[in-house]
C-alpha cells in the first residue's frame, strides 16, 4: 500500500485533469451559442442601422421588393406564412398525435406500443428533403386535382410539416401518459366511469401541460424547417388569400435568397434579419416548454 | 462557485473577441490552414516562374450554379493536360461569387450577371476591383404548360402577363385559361436577365404566383401545371414545354448569336485583379475553340467568342 | 347519447387515427422504396454522376455522408462526453448548472438553417476554411452536441449507484471511478443514443448547403493521402452529401434521368436511416439483456 500522501496527490491529478478536461467542454457550449448569437444578431440588425429600414417596416410592412427601383424590405408576409404553416400543422398534427399517444398507452398498451413505437421512430428518422421530395410529388399533384388552385401553397406546406412533427408530439404525449399514477385511472374506473369519460376527464387534464410542451415542441420544429417547406409552398412573397395559395415562411425566402445575394447589400442584411427573428422564435419557444414544464411538476 | 463562474464567462467572452478579431482580418492568417486554394493569390509572388515553364499552383472558384457544370467539365480536362494544377469548383449561387471573390476567399468568383448589379451602393469600390471574363452566354426563352394555346407572345403581352394586368390566356389568343405565373426569387441573376431584356422593365411580384429558384423546378411545375407561364435557360428546354416565340423570332441559338433574339446573358468569371499565371491560363483555356465549341455547347451554353454582338453592363448592344 | 356508445365510438375513432399513422409511414415507406429500389444497383452506388448524361451514380455523395458522419461524430462525442459527465455527476444544482441546461435546450432546437448561417458567416467566411467537409462538420457539431451531451448525461444517471459507491469504497479519486467504473456501464446507452443521432446527421441537408458546399470535386479512391485536393479523405474539399444531392438534382439535374436519381439517392438515405434505426433497437435490447442479468446477480 502507497502512503497516504502519495496516493491523494494522485487522486487530485486525475480529478484536476478530469475538471480541467469537462470545463473545457462546457465552455466550449458556452462559446458556441455565445457567439451564435453574437453573429447572427450583430448580422441580424445591420438592416436596421444606419439604413432607412425601422423595425418596424420589417416586421409590419407588407411590402417586399428587395431589388426595386425603390427597395422595401416589409418581412411580415413571411412571418404571418411561417406562424400560419407552423399553426396548421400543429392542428393536423395534434388529434392525430394524441390519439396515437393514447392508442399507445391506454387502449391496448401491449401491442400498441410495440406497433407504434418503431412507427414513430422511423418518422421522426426519414429525412427532411426526403419529406419535401414525397411533397412535391404527391401531396402537391393530389390537392391539385382534387382542390381549387395549383397544389402548390399553404395547405401542402402544412401537410408536409403535420407529418414531420407527428413524431415529435407522440413521442412527448406517450411518454407523460405513460408516466401517469395507475390509480388515478383506477380511481375513476371504480366510480363506473367509461374509458373515454376516463380518458376526457382525468387523463386529458392531468396531462394537459405535457401534451401542450410536445405540442410547443412539434411547432418549434415546424417553424425551423427549411427544406421540405420550400419546396411545396409556392414562395410568393404575400399573404396567402386562400390557403391554396403560394406564400412564403422566414425559411423559404432565406433558402431561395442567400446564395443568390452578396454579403452586406440591404438585400443579404435583410435575409439575416430574418434569421434573427428565427432565432428569436427558438428562444420563445424554449421559454414556453419550461412554462409548461414548471406546471406541469405543481 | 464564484471563480469558476467568472472564469467561464472570461473565457467565453475572450473567445468571442478572437473569433471577431479573426473575422476582421477576413482570414489573412487562417488561410494557411487551407489546403492552399485560397493563398494562390499569395503565391503569385516574386518567386513565380517565367511563362512558358510547367503550370503549378491550385485555384479555387465558387459561385452560380447555373456555370458549374461548365466550370466543372472544363477543369478536370485542364488538369488532366496540366497535372500540377488543382481547381476546385464550388457553388453557392452568383452573390456568394462575387462576394468570395471580392473578399479574396476565392481565385474566380462565377456569375450570371455583371458584378456592378450585385455589389451596388456601398459595395461598388469592390466591384471595380474585380476583372470580368466573359466565357459563355445563356439565354432565356419564355415558356408555357403545352395547353395554354399560344406560339409567340410580344414585349407588351408578356409585360402584361408577368404584371398581372391579363390574367386569363384568352386575353392574348390563346385557350380559356386562367395565367399561373412561374416566376423566379427577386435575387435570382435569371430573373434580372429576363426583366431587363425581354420585359425592359422591373416588376412586381403578383399575389398568387409561384417562385422557384431553380431551372429543375421550374420546368417540372410548368409542365405539370394547367395554364403556367415561366421561363427558361435554353438547355431545359423539351417537349414537357411549350416554348414561345419572343416578338415573333424563335429563341434558336443562331438567332442569340447573330444578335436577334435579345434575351440572353453572359456567364461571368471574375476574378480580383489580373489573374495570376495559373488562372489566367484557366480562363485562357475556356476561351479556345477546343471548349467554346466542345464542352460549352454539348452542356447546352452558347459560345461567347462566336457572338456578333457584344452588350455592356448598362445593355448597350453593339455589333461586333 | 349513452355513455358506452360515446366510448365505443371514441375508441374506434381513435384506433382508427393511430393505424392511419402507421399507414402513413407504410404509404411513404413503400413510395420511396417502391419509385427508388428499381434504380439502385451496385453500380449506382459506387460511380460518379453524370452532369448531362442518363446513367449517374451517387458514389462520392455516399461517401461523403458517410465521411463528414465520422468526422463530426470524432469531434463530438469526445466534448459530449465531457460535458455530459459534467452535468451528471459533478454539477451542482444552482445557476450556473441550469444555465447550461438552458444552452443545450436552446442549441437543440435551433432551426438547421440558422445554424447552417452561422457556419457560413463564421467558419466558411470568417475562418476561411471555404466550403468544406470540415465546415461542414463543425456545424453539425453545433446541433448534434447538445444531443451528446444529453445522452451521456442520461446514461450515466441510470448507472446503479451502487456502483459508484463500490469505487469509493476502492479508495479510487473520482475522475478515475467516472471513466473506469461508470462508463463501462454507460457506454452501451451512449453507443445507441449516438447511433440515432447520427440518423439525423446522416439526412441532414439545410445546413449543409452553406457550409459543406453542393459540389463534388473529382475524387481519386485510390489515393488516400488526406492531405491531396483529389483524395477522398482530405477534410479541406467541399463536399456534397446524398441528402443536398436529392436537393440539388431535384431542382437543378439536367440529367434526363435526375427524377430516378432523386428516388433512387432517396431510398438509399431512407434505407440508411433505417440501418440506423435497427442498428440502435439491437444494442438497446442487448444493453436491457446484459442488465437486467447483471441484476440478478447483485
Amino acid at each position: 500500500m502507497k502512503p497516504k500522501k502519495a496516493r491523494i496527490e494522485k487522486h487530485h491529478i486525475e480529478d484536476f485533469i478530469g475538471r480541467t478536461y469537462m470545463s473545457f467542454c462546457v465552455a466550449l457550449l458556452i462559446i458556441i451559442i455565445v457567439s451564435m448569437v453574437y453573429f447572427v444578431a450583430s448580422k441580424g440588425i445591420s438592416t436596421f442601422i444606419g439604413g432607412d429600414v425601422t423595425v418596424s417596416d420589417f416586421l409590419f410592412g407588407t411590402k417586399w421588393s428587395p431589388e426595386g427601383d425603390t427597395p422595401s424590405f416589409g418581412a411580415f408576409p413571411f412571418i404571418a406564412g411561417s406562424f400560419l404553416v407552423t399553426l396548421l400543422a400543429a392542428l393536423i398534427a395534434s388529434p392525430l398525435s394524441l390519439c396515437a399517444a393514447l392508442f399507445m398507452t391506454e387502449i391496448v398498451p401491449g401491442w400498441g406500443k410495440k406497433l407504434l413505437q418503431p412507427v414513430i421512430e422511423l418518422l421522426a428518422g426519414i429525412p427532411s428533403v426526403v419529406y419535401g421530395f414525397i411533397g412535391l410529388s404527391v401531396i402537391v399533384p393530389f390537392l391539385r386535382n382534387t382542390l381549387p388552385g395549383q397544389g402548390i401553397g399553404v395547405a401542402a406546406g402544412a401537410l408536409v410539416l403535420a407529418v414531420m412533427i407527428l413524431p415529435t408530439i407522440t413521442s412527448v404525449a406517450a411518454d407523460a401518459l405513460a408516466s401517469l399514477p395507475q390509480n388515478l385511472k383506477e380511481s375513476s374506473f371504480a366510480l363506473g366511469a367509461t374509458r373515454w369519460q376516463t380518458i376526457s376527464r382525468v387523463i386529458i387534464p392531468t396531462t394537459f401541460p405535457a401534451i401542450m410542451t410536445g405540442i410547443v415542441l412539434g411547432m418549434a420544429r415546424a417553424f425551423g424547417e427549411a427544406l421540405a417547406v420550400q419546396m411545396v409552398i409556392g414562395n410568393a412573397p404575400f399573404i396567402p388569400r386562400s390557403l391554396f395559395e403560394s406564400a412564403s415562411t422566414l425559411t423559404s425566402v432565406i433558402t431561395l435568397g442567400m446564395g443568390n445575394t452578396t454579403m452586406g447589400s440591404a438585400h443579404n442584411n435583410a435575409l439575416w434579419s430574418m434569421a434573427l427573428v428565427l432565432m428569436l422564435m427558438t428562444f420563445v419557444f424554449v421559454f414556453l416548454v419550461r412554462l409548461l414544464e414548471r406546471r406541469n411538476k405543481i | 462557485m464564484q471563480f469558476k463562474k467568472t472564469w467561464v464567462m472570461t473565457l467565453a467572452l475572450t473567445s468571442v473577441l478572437a473569433l471577431s478579431a479573426c473575422g476582421n482580418n477576413n482570414g489573412g492568417n487562417n488561410a494557411t490552414t487551407n489546403n492552399g486554394g485560397t493563398n494562390a493569390a499569395a503565391t503569385n509572388a516574386p518567386t513565380e516562374t517565367s511563362s512558358g515553364a510547367e503550370l503549378s499552383g491550385s485555384i479555387l472558384a465558387s459561385g452560380s450554379t447555373a456555370l458549374q457544370p461548365l466550370v466543372e467539365q472544363v477543369a478536370e480536362k485542364f488538369m488532366d493536360t496540366n497535372a500540377g494544377v488543382d481547381i476546385q469548383v464550388q457553388g453557392g449561387g452568383s452573390g456568394t461569387g462575387l462576394t468570395q471573390v471580392a473578399e479574396k476567399q476565392v481565385d474566380i468568383g462565377n456569375s450570371d450577371v455583371f458584378a456592378e448589379e450585385k455589389l451596388k451602393d456601398a459595395d461598388a469600390e469592390k466591384a471595380a476591383a474585380l476583372v470580368d471574363h466573359q466565357v459563355a452566354v445563356v439565354a432565356i426563352a419564355a415558356v408555357t404548360h403545352p395547353d395554354a394555346g399560344v406560339t409567340t407572345l410580344t414585349k407588351q403581352q408578356l409585360v402584361d402577363i408577368f404584371t398581372g394586368k391579363v390574367t386569363n390566356w384568352n386575353e392574348v389568343g390563346g385557350a380559356d385559361q386562367k395565367i399561373q405565373i412561374i416566376n423566379r426569387p427577386s435575387s435570382s441573376g435569371t430573373r434580372a436577365t429576363f426583366e431587363s431584356f425581354a420585359l425592359g422593365t422591373k416588376t412586381e411580384d403578383v399575389q398568387g404566383s409561384i417562385q422557384e429558384d431553380s431551372s429543375g423546378t421550374v420546368k417540372k411545375m410548368i409542365g405539370e401545371t394547367p395554364g403556367a407561364i415561366g421561363y427558361l435557360g435554353l438547355s431545359y428546354l423539351d417537349d414537357s414545354v411549350k416554348t414561345l416565340s419572343y416578338d415573333g423570332v424563335d429563341p434558336s441559338v443562331d438567332n442569340v448569336i447573330s444578335g436577334k433574339y435579345p434575351v440572353w446573358a453572359y456567364e461571368h468569371m471574375y476574378t480580383n485583379g489580373e489573374p495570376n499565371e495559373t488562372v489566367k491560363a484557366f480562363l485562357d483555356y475556356f476561351l479556345t475553340d477546343e471548349v467554346q465549341t466542345g464542352d460549352v455547347v454539348e452542356l447546352g451554353y452558347i459560345p461567347a467568342s462566336q457572338m456578333q454582338v457584344s452588350r455592356d453592363v448598362a445593355g448597350t448592344v453593339t455589333t461586333k | 347519447m349513452k355513455p358506452r356508445t360515446v366510448d365505443k365510438i371514441a375508441t374506434s375513432v381513435i384506433v382508427f387515427f393511430a393505424l392511419f399513422i402507421v399507414a402513413i409511414l407504410v404509404g411513404l415507406l413503400g413510395y420511396i422504396l417502391f419509385r427508388g429500389l428499381s434504380h439502385v444497383s451496385w453500380d449506382f452506388l459506387t460511380s460518379a454522376p453524370q452532369k448531362i448524361r442518363a446513367g449517374g451514380g451517387v458514389g462520392p455523395q455516399l461517401f461523403n455522408s458517410i465521411f463528414l458522419l465520422v468526422l463530426t461524430l470524432i469531434i463530438t462525442v469526445p466534448l459530449g462526453l465531457g460535458a455530459g459527465i459534467f452535468m451528471a455527476e459533478y454539477a451542482r444544482p444552482g445557476k450556473l448548472t441550469g444555465f447550461i441546461r438552458l444552452i443545450v435546450e436552446v442549441l437543440s432546437s435551433f432551426p438547421s438553417i440558422v445554424v447552417g448561417l452561422f457556419g457560413l458567416l463564421l467558419i466558411v467566411n470568417y475562418f476561411n476554411l471555404g466550403f468544406s467537409l470540415i465546415s461542414g462538420a463543425l456545424a453539425l457539431t453545433v446541433f448534434n452536441l447538445p444531443l451528446m451531451v444529453r445522452i451521456t448525461e442520461q446514461a450515466f444517471r441510470s448507472v446503479p449507484n451502487q456502483q459508484k459507491e463500490a469505487g469509493f469504497a476502492l479508495g479510487l479519486s473520482k475522475w478515475k471511478i467516472v471513466t473506469s467504473v461508470l462508463l463501462p456501464v454507460a457506454l452501451p446507452t451512449i453507443i445507441t443514443g449516438t447511433i440515432l443521432s447520427a440518423g439525423r446527421v446522416f439526412g441532414e441537408a439545410a445546413a449543409l448547403m452553406f457550409t459543406a458546399g453542393m459540389s463534388s470535386p473529382r475524387l481519386d479512391f485510390t489515393n488516400w493521402n488526406p492531405l491531396s485536393p483529389s483524395s477522398p479523405l482530405n477534410p479541406f474539399r467541399p463536399a456534397e452529401t446524398l441528402a443536398v444531392h436529392i436537393w440539388k438534382i431535384n431542382s437543378e439535374g439536367l440529367a434526363p434521368d435526375a427524377a430516378q436519381i432523386a428516388a433512387g439517392a432517396s431510398a438509399v438515405l431512407v434505407l440508411t436511416v433505417l440501418i440506423f434505426n435497427l442498428a440502435a433497437r439491437y444494442f438497446g435490447r442487448l444493453i436491457y439483456r446484459k442488465l437486467t442479468a447483471s441484476k440478478s446477480m447483485d
